[in-house]
């Protein structure tokens, strides 16, 4: 029993390490790879190459004074923040790095993990609504709008996934797909000639998802101050920023369990942790990629592009691949 | 029907297009200047505050006739001169030395009045833009002094 109990303190303990970590590197990552795209050599100054930024930016954002507006409702303010970055450590627990590196395997982790990720939505939703400003309410409208939108064909795209493996057990679905790259759900088989196509849906919904740029409108800087974390200073507003990069690694991670093999070795050499980190920090290095190629879309041409396409495409690659998995 | 797929294709391909940009930007060279690190030189145009110039001696070009101090419109300059007796040629003769010269650079709005109605070539811009300070008194330029520490 106290064994157990240690277990998961450990497990919460380097979920929570494994989580911060990426937040504070990926935001240096991000910042060289946006100076760097805008040629610019981004932040150099703290230490090699910058590295020491993320420790100070911590340091600064903790010792500064929370805020809290005049009439705003403080519970819901002050649980706001936590919320945005409980489920995406909790999400961790679940997720295999590799053969033996998974602080709790489940039956059912897809559903586990998309369950915690909608509660990404309510965190959102509370920062609008708990912090009484127009700004932060509209963004908060926009952004559960936007994640209600891009949920749907996440999941479809899921369980087209779930459908071919015949398994939710995230361990399962990686096992199903050892042995080289060509068994990797990315790639067209038999039973689902689109994968590619859901592949790039599961992509674009997992950006959608993270509130990213281009689809960053719960956030829009340029219009809503900063959206729905206006009133937010000092860790809460911290707290806001790693939980956007602690769910972009849950996403990525995701996608490469689902679709890119997750721990297997593309041409079948020490398949491990190493091949499972290369892979999502490939995809994340994409996520940033995108960001600071597009342009912001705007509310009107986000949900058309949910509901009159990735909907309607994930639903048709669904159908394409129960009825050829009940043929073949 | 047509138009539907159509438009998801080019959008796509517009997308792509885009990446491949960045992508190749990416691995550019840096084109900014790395500002305390790295300065560039400021265009011979350029008005910053006024300075002294020095003849051969390093003593003040200024003769101290006061144009630009009659010529600035907001009043930032006030010099005075003492007489000074120099024998030349066996003669003894007197002359005016600049004995003050100081720059209100805080009332300063860069007109150039003064440059231009110097007879002498006394007074030219400098190139200095690193002004700044929480302190009115840092910009009460004692010209004279300026020019001593400018020939160390």
């Amino acid at each position: 029993m106290s064994l157990t109990v240690l277990n998961v303190i450990v497990a919460v303990v380097i979920a929570i390490g494994f989580a911060a970590l990426n937040a504070a590197y990926l935001v240096w990552a991000e910042r060289r790879g946006a100076a760097r795209i805008q040629r610019r050599p981004g932040p150099n100054i703290n230490g090699p190459f910058g590295l020491l930024q993320p420790p100070l930016d911590g340091i600064k954002l903790m010792t500064k004074q929370i805020m809290i507006p005049g009439g705003a409702d403080k519970i819901l303010f002050m649980v706001a923040p936590v919320l945005a970055m409980a489920p995406a450590i909790m999400s961790f627990v679940t997720i295999p790095f590799s053969e033996n590196i998974v602080a709790h395997n489940m039956d059912i982790g897809v559903l586990m993990i998309f369950a915690f990720a909608s509660m990404g939505a309510l965190a959102v939703l509370f920062a609008g609504w708990g912090s009484r400003n127009k700004y932060a309410v509209m963004a908060s409208v926009r952004a559960v709008s936007q994640n209600i939108s891009y949920e749907i064909p996440m999941l479809i795209t899921a369980i087209t996934v779930v459908m071919i493996t015949g398994s939710m057990d995230l361990k399962t679905i990686t096992s199903a797909q050892a042995g080289g790259f060509w068994h990797w759900n990315i790639f067209p088989s038999l039973h689902s000639p689109l994968m590619p196509l859901s592949f790039i849906l599961f992509f674009i919904c997992s950006l959608a998802e993270t509130n990213r740029a281009p689809f960053d409108l719960g956030e829009a800087e340029s219009e809503l101050v900063a959206g729905f974390h206006t009133e937010y200073g000092s860790m809460g507003f911290g707290l806001f920023f790693m939980g956007e990069y602690a769910n972009i690694v849950i996403g990525a991670s995701l996608t490469t369990i689902l679709f890119l093999g997750g721990w297997d070795c593309p041409f079948g050499l020490f398949p491990g942790v190493w091949w499972f980190l290369l892979k999502i920090y490939l995809l994340i290095a994409t996520f940033i990629w995108i960001r600071w190629t597009f342009p912001r879309t705007t509310i009107y041409g986000l949900l058309n592009l949910s509901w009159k396409i990735l909907i309607p495409l994930s639903l048709f690659n669904l159908l394409l691949t129960a009825g050829l998995l009940k043929v073949f | 029907m047509g138009g539907y797929f159509s438009d998801i294709f080019n959008g796509s391909k517009s997308l792509l297009i885009g990446m491949g940009i960045t992508f190749r930007e990416f691995f550019k060279p840096v084109v900014t200047v790395q500002y305390p690190y790295q300065t560039i030189k400021m265009s011979d145009r350029f008005r910053g505050h006024i300075e002294l110039i020095a003849d051969e001696e390093g003593k003040p070009k200024c003769v101290a006739c006061g144009m630009c101090e009659r010529a600035c419109p907001s009043g930032c300059i006030s010099l005075n001169s003492i007489s000074v007796e120099t024998e030349v040629d066996g003669k003894v003769k007197k002359k005016k030395v600049l004995s003050k010269y100081d720059l209100d650079f805080t009332k300063c709005s860069l007109c150039g009045q003064c440059v231009e109605n110097c007879n002498f070539g006394a007074i030219e811009f400098s190139k200095e833009y690193n002004l700044a300070s929480s302190n009115k008194e840092d910009f009460h330029f004692n010209l004279l002094k300026r020019l001593e520490e400018r020939n160390v």
